[in-house]
């Protein structure tokens, strides 16, 4: 019964904050039209949504977000400097590949994600069977350093939290 | 509104000036469209967000009217951006690049997926075009 109504319990309450936050006021017509639209699109999409992701580590998470934001703002600072004082040809860009140990589409997704967010790094792509992750480095003179970060600083933390 | 307040809103701003022109001026600089793409992820993370947060601030000290819309902003940017980069990236290397010479192999069973998108139990279509090739 539960699981056929509301197939995402965590999607349907985020759905609820943003539309509230959207809104910006708690008054009871913004809370009932979002719970409206929060029960009915996780309904109406759920079947993009085959699994159901199991966050295990709460505490995790918000030091996974607030790692994040600071190696943001480190690589951004970093990355301004390669683009003013480096000469675009003394710029080592080169595709380093990531092994992956996770195996949840959900943490996969994350990690793509956070790369991509961190300046510096992107990813391009992920193999058929999403066993490594393509990543294209702006300056990367010494690629293995790069994934053992990655493998270190992220995949291990979304490890912690989904799997 | 209070100095300190009205000096933190101001670096900030000048702050998120001065990365949103780096990361212009990057897309000027850089030559191919791989490294390109670096740039607007700096102006969509410190870039924005410093702007995002000085906004916010302002409009709590000076107007006294809390809004959250900012964070939202921030969240939207963060759920969008890396989609948007992956794509143009894969549209990218689909046109310009090939798999064989110029992209490191996966050191799996499959290859990538913008060029082998079938996985592991799959057909493999690219099998058969390679023997028809030979």
């Amino acid at each position: 019964m539960m699981k056929r109504y509301l197939p995402h319990p965590l999607l349907t309450l985020s759905l609820l904050v943003v539309w509230v936050f959207l809104v910006n006021e708690i008054s009871a017509g913004a809370v009932i039209f979002g719970l409206i639209l929060a029960i009915v699109i996780p309904l109406i999409t759920s079947s993009f949504w085959p699994g159901r992701p199991r966050i295990r580590n709460v505490y995790a998470i918000c030091e996974y977000v607030l790692i994040v934001m600071w190696d943001i703002l480190v690589a951004n600072v970093i990355v301004a400097g390669l683009i003013l004082f480096r000469k675009t040809e003394s710029l080592e860009s080169k595709c380093v590949v990531v092994p992956l140990d996770l195996t949840s589409t959900e943490a996969i997704t994350t990690l793509a994600g956070t790369i991509t967010m961190t300046p510096g790094t992107v990813t391009i792509d992920l193999s058929a069977d999403a066993k490594s992750l393509l990543v294209h480095c702006l300056h990367a003179p010494d690629a293995q350093g790069v994934v053992d970060d990655i493998k270190d600083r992220y995949e291990r933390r979304l490890k912690e939290i989904f799997e | 509104m209070p100095f300190v307040v009205e000096l933190i809103i101001s670096l900030l701003i000048v702050i998120s000036g001065i990365f949103l022109l780096v990361g212009s001026f990057g897309m000027l600089k850089l030559r191919d469209l791989l490294t390109r793409l670096h740039a607007p992820t700096k102006a969509s993370t410190v870039g924005l967000g410093g702007a995002l947060i000085a906004s916010m601030l302002f409009f709590w000290v000076e107007r006294g009217s809390f809004t959250i819309h900012e964070l939202l902003i921030t969240l939207f940017i963060f759920l969008t951006a890396p989609i948007t980069a992956n794509l143009i990236a894969k549209a990218y290397m689909l046109l310009n690049v090939d798999p064989n010479t110029e992209l490191p192999p996966s050191n799996q069973d499959e290859g990538w997926s913008t060029f082998d998108p079938i996985g592991a139990e799959g057909y493999d279509p690219s099998e058969e075009y390679q023997e028809k090739e030979t």
